[in-house]
This record gives structure tokens, C-alpha cells and sequence, in this order.
């Protein structure tokens, strides 16, 4: 036998590189600490001055008193059905404008020039988008089209539709960018099977694609709930109203209720602007304020919560497919 | 019931030409052409290509390749990696024109009706002609749902009608034993082997006349690479079929005919024993025994 062990090597003894390993990793776990102490500070101040204001009245009232009593009822009407409308306008975009890019562009100029676009539009900042949307829908398209239907001054003034139209133009990107992911996925080998079967294009993309990007698609959907929702420049000049003595509600064939998309309606992040900025009684509404900002973070919580249960129900159906 | 989905399914190659504005009172119906069938029968000849150049933008990737492929025989296209044979087998049902750039020179003829005319109805060209990939792709759907995708597509929503035609399509393509207690399952939980006969299943289900199989059973192993054959040889007797593969004992034991491709060109074609046992060229004799390729 050997007697110079391999173990008796001194390098592998020596701990000289040790601190710098040590250093390295604390550091890494400061940096780690920061957001999540920001988060924790932030969530935890909110929920704890909040919780008290959040009660059944408080959420089912509308303000009163000049917004220093009362509840925020008509905001979370506004945001909620702002975010759906909103949803409703660019998802369907959205997917076309993906489909169309990642099944029919093919990768010349146009395409290149078109993905340009849509990674720019993703970096505008969103006042822009407010301010868009007053001269493209409101003044543009909205006073147009009153001018061409004779309607006086319906579609030419704020409204939510011009506001959740605004919001969809500013989530689009991250629709389609989601979406085109999905698409690109999809196995090329599908595509050529069902068009060796006699499918054209869009019957392989209605029946083959689609239908396995349902799940990236509804991610893409999810992230647009998570930006869109709590956006306040964007609506600030295209609908939303400091206070409304009414819900955006309007009855179909004078019995059923709907959101009214013609109507200005008042939200969540546009309320906790007003305010803070413009409050008559600071010390009355700071409770208000803290509960509202607690009731937009749960609500758009919520409505994530919802499409992602949506997008673990298509995963599932997708893996385990029955008959019907 | 089944017959009458074969009627309907059967569209005859005088429906290759779109004829959108001949009226079709009852779509059960079909007119079979019986001059024509007559025709098919006396000629023995299914595919005929003459002088077929296919293009990559300034690569020839086919030269002038002439060949006629025979009716319920098994074809097969064997040559080196980038000889065109792939090419070839998709140009037959004008799978090339979904890749851009590509260019098709020639004539393709099936049935003596030219396949690259402009008035080719390419949805019906496809159900006649059906296509096998080397790596099976069943859809992630049903078994049941992806045989009967195809029938779906061409207008059969009667769930009788389609419950016929995937039991039929099955049992021609020897999974039928196999799956029929679990056709609502994933078509993904199967083994590979059984995957690639539920594409075979899911082509058959649109009553195709010509089956392209390209490399059906490379990827698979030597059992289920086994069974595949055996169904090749089944299918030859209703179906003329053209295969592609890299692996020459296997060209041996399925298939009628040999056509050798080296470079683009196609140096020789024959039937099978006379490829392999006397081969004429050179360069086959080379390429069979193994000195290149």
C-alpha cells in the first residue's frame, strides 16, 4: 500500500477560500431580504391599518358625507367590471394579433417591424395611454362616430368602454407576447398532421393549435388582470369619475341589468388618488383610504386568483381528455 | 351504415378538381365515374411523376426525377440522408407547399390528372392522399378523437357514423384489440408503437387511396417496428403505398419496389429482389452493401 495517502494533500484542507464563500452568500440573501422586507413593510402596514375600515358596510356602501364616511360599493363595481370589459376588448385582439404573427407572418420585414412595435408599446409609459386614449377614442373615434350616426354626444365623451379600450391597447403586448409563446410551442409535427389530414390553415389553428395553447394563453390573460387592474393614468382622462351618485348600470329591454359601457363609473386606484390628493377631511378618509387600498390588492388578487383557476382546469382537461 | 360513410368519404379523384360550382343535391351521394374506374383498373399505375424538380430557393434538392409508382404495392425510397427522397414522398401530396421558399418543377401525376394544376382542390388532394410522419404526433386528444378528427374536419358530426369509422380505421390499422375499451383516453398514455398506429388509424379514417409513410418506424423499437410492417404488408392490399426509410433490410421485407436516390436524382428503380440482388448501378450496388451512405 501506498503510503502517501491522497488525503493528506494540504490543499484539501484548508479553508482560505471559506470567507469569500461566506461573504457571497450573505450578500446574496440581503439582496434577497430587500424586496421581500418592501413587500412585507408595505403589505403589512396596509393589511394592519386597513383590516379594521374593511367591513360588510364599508364594502357594499357608497361613500358619503364628501368621502369621509361610507363605504367604496360603486369602486369596486368599476373595477371590476372595467378589468372584465377590458379583458373582453384585448383578448381576442390579442390572440389574432399573435396568430397572425407566430402561423401567417412568416420572418420578414413586416413581421420584424410589427414585433418592434408590439415590445415598444410595452414600454410606453402609461399616462401616454391615457392621454391616447382622450384623442384616439374619445375625440377621435368616439366624436366620428357621433358625427356619422347622428347620435348628439354619446360615444364622442369619457365613458368606460373608451377607458377599458385604453387599458386593452396598454395590456396588449403582454398578450400577445404570451400568446406567441404558446403558439411557438405547439409541436410543428401537429400542425403538418392535420394539414396532411386535409385541414386548411385555420381549421389546424382552431382545432389543433388553439386549443393546446389555451393554457399560455390564459397566463398571458392573467399577467394583463395584473397590469390593467390597478392602472389609474391610463382611465384618469377616458371615463372614470371622481364621484358618481350612481352605478354604471343600464336595463336591457328595461328588465335585466348590465354594465352600462356608455356610463362613467367611478375605481378603486382613481378613488385612493382623490383622495389622498384632494380629501377635505385628511384625518377622516386616511382609514378609507388604507381599507380601499386593501380591498384593490385583494380584488385584483382575486381576479388572478380566478384565471389561474381556469388555467389549472384547462391543463387538466388537456392531459386527461374524455369522450364528450 | 358504414357504406354509406364510404360513399361520402370516397370522393373520387374526379372531385380532385374543385368543381365548387357543379351542384351537389345530396351530399350521400357520389357519382362514381365508371369510365374512369375502368380506366384504373386496365392502367396499374397510381402515381407517375415526370421531369419533378423541387427548389430550396437556389438548391435543387430533386432533379428531373420520372417515376411510376404501381397501384396496392408498396414503394419504397431508400438513398443517403439529403438525397430528395423525403422530398419526393412530400411532393406527392403537396405537403412542400407549407414550407416557404420551395419550388416545384414537373408534373405529379395521380390517376393521370395532374396534381400541381392550379384548380387542385389541395383539402381533397390530402384525404386522398394520406400521410405518415417518422416521429408519431397523435394530437393530444383522444384516442377516439384523434381518429375521427379527420372525418370531423370533412363535415361527418353524426356520432354513429363516426364511431363506425373509427372502429374500421382501428381495426385496418391492428390497434383496434388494443384500445378498444379505453378510446376515450389520452391518445399520449399509449406506447410509441401503438401512438404511430393511431396515426396510421387517424390517415385511414379519410378513406386516403395512396398512403406517404416517412420513416414510419425509425423511431420504434424492433417489436413494435415489427408490427408496423406487418400492417404495411396488410395495407398494401387496399392502399398503394409509398415509404420512405433509411433502413434497407427493412425496404427488403416491406416493400415491392425500390427506388434508389443519391444527390437529388433517382438512379434506380425496380422491384425490389432485382434492387437488392442484381442491382444495375454502381452506385446502388455501393450503397446496398453498405460501402457509403
Amino acid at each position: 500500500m501506498n503510503g502517501k495517502s491522497v488525503l493528506s494533500c494540504p490543499d484539501l484542507k484548508t479553508r482560505s477560500f471559506a470567507w469569500k464563500e461566506i461573504l457571497l452568500t450573505g450578500l446574496s440573501v440581503f439582496f434577497v431580504m430587500i424586496p421581500f422586507c418592501a413587500i412585507f413593510f408595505i403589505l403589512g402596514k396596509i393589511v394592519q391599518k386597513g383590516i379594521g375600515t374593511v367591513t360588510w358596510s364599508f364594502l357594499s356602501q357608497p361613500p358619503l358625507e364628501g368621502m369621509t364616511a361610507g363605504g367604496i360599493f360603486p369602486c369596486i363595481f368599476g373595477t371590476v367590471a372595467i378589468t372584465l370589459l377590458m379583458i373582453a376588448i384585448a383578448l381576442p385582439l390579442g390572440i389574432g394579433a399573435a396568430v397572425y404573427l407566430t402561423e401567417y407572418a412568416g420572418q420578414g420585414l413586416f413581421f420584424r417591424i410589427t414585433r418592434a412595435a408590439v415590445n415598444n408599446l410595452a414600454g410606453v409609459p402609461s399616462i401616454i395611454f391615457g392621454l391616447f386614449g382622450v384623442g384616439f377614442f374619445i375625440l377621435f373615434v368616439g366624436r366620428n362616430l357621433d358625427h356619422v350616426l347622428k347620435t348628439g354626444l354619446l360615444f364622442g365623451q369619457p365613458c368606460m368602454l373608451w377607458a377599458a379600450a385604453t387599458l386593452a391597447v396598454l395590456v396588449l403586448p403582454v398578450i400577445i407576447v404570451s400568446t406567441e409563446e404558446a403558439l411557438n410551442a405547439v409541436p410543428q409535427s401537429h400542425r403538418a398532421a392535420s394539414m396532411a389530414l386535409g385541414a386548411t390553415k385555420w381549421q389546424t389553428i382552431r382545432e389543433v393549435v388553439l386549443p393546446q395553447a389555451r393554457g399560455g394563453i390564459l397566463t398571458g390573460a392573467i399577467l394583463a388582470i395584473s397590469r390593467g387592474a390597478g392602472e389609474t393614468a391610463p382611465i384618469l382622462f377616458t371615463g372614470c369619475a371622481y364621484f358618481l351618485p350612481r352605478l354604471p348600470v343600464v336595463k336591457l329591454f328595461g328588465a335585466i341589468p348590465m354594465i352600462n359601457p356608455f356610463d362613467q363609473f367611478m375605481e378603486l386606484s382613481y378613488h385612493i388618488f382623490i383622495m389622498a390628493t384632494q380629501s377635505m377631511n385628511a384625518e377622516k378618509s386616511l382609514p378609507i383610504q388604507y381599507g380601499t387600498t386593501l380591498v384593490l390588492i385583494a380584488l385584483t388578487f382575486l381576479l388572478n386568483l380566478t384565471a389561474i383557476i381556469f388555467r389549472i382546469h384547462f391543463r387538466k382537461k388537456l392531459g386527461q381528455v374524455s369522450l364528450q | 351504415m358504414r357504406s354509406e360513410t364510404v360513399a361520402v368519404m370516397d370522393e373520387n379523384l374526379e372531385n380532385l378538381v374543385d368543381m365548387n360550382n357543379k351542384k351537389r343535391a345530396n351530399p350521400m351521394v357520389t357519382v362514381h365515374p365508371i369510365e374512369k374506374g375502368e380506366i384504373n383498373k386496365a392502367n396499374s399505375i397510381k402515381i407517375r411523376t415526370q421531369d419533378l424538380s423541387v427548389f430550396y430557393g437556389a438548391t435543387e434538392a430533386l432533379k428531373k426525377v420520372s417515376m411510376d409508382i404501381q397501384k396496392q404495392a408498396v414503394t419504397a425510397l431508400i438513398g443517403p440522408s439529403g438525397c430528395g427522397k423525403s422530398t419526393f414522398l412530400r411532393c406527392i401530396n403537396r405537403m412542400n407547399d407549407t414550407i416557404p421558399g420551395v419550388c416545384v418543377k414537373g408534373k405529379v401525376l395521380i390517376d393521370d390528372i395532374d396534381i400541381y394544376q392550379s384548380d387542385i382542390n389541395i383539402v381533397t388532394l390530402r384525404k386522398i392522399v394520406g400521410m405518415i410522419f417518422q416521429k408519431s404526433n397523435p394530437f393530444p386528444k383522444s384516442i377516439f378523437d384523434n381518429v375521427a378528427y379527420g372525418p370531423r374536419l370533412h363535415g361527418i358530426s353524426d356520432k354513429g357514423v363516426l364511431e363506425d369509422i373509427v372502429e374500421e380505421s382501428l381495426k385496418r390499422a391492428a390497434l383496434w384489440g388494443e384500445v378498444k375499451d379505453r378510446l376515450s383516453r389520452s391518445a399520449l398514455e399509449l406506447s410509441g408503437g401503438q401512438q404511430q398506429r393511431v396515426c396510421i388509424a387517424r390517415a385511414l379514417a379519410v378513406n386516403p387511396q395512396i398512403i406517404l409513410m416517412d420513416e414510419p418506424a425509425s423511431a420504434l423499437d424492433p417489436i413494435s417496428t415489427a408490427k408496423v410492417e406487418e400492417l404495411i404488408h396488410m395495407l398494401k392490399q387496399h392502399y398503394t403505398i409509398v415509404i420512405v426509410t433509411h433502413n434497407m433490410q427493412q425496404a427488403a421485407r416491406v416493400s415491392d419496389y425500390t427506388a434508389f436516390f443519391l444527390l437529388g436524382e433517382l438512379i434506380e428503380f425496380g422491384k425490389t429482389e432485382q434492387i437488392f440482388e442484381v442491382p444495375k448501378d454502381k452506385r446502388t450496388e455501393d450503397y446496398i452493401t453498405g460501402r457509403f451512405g
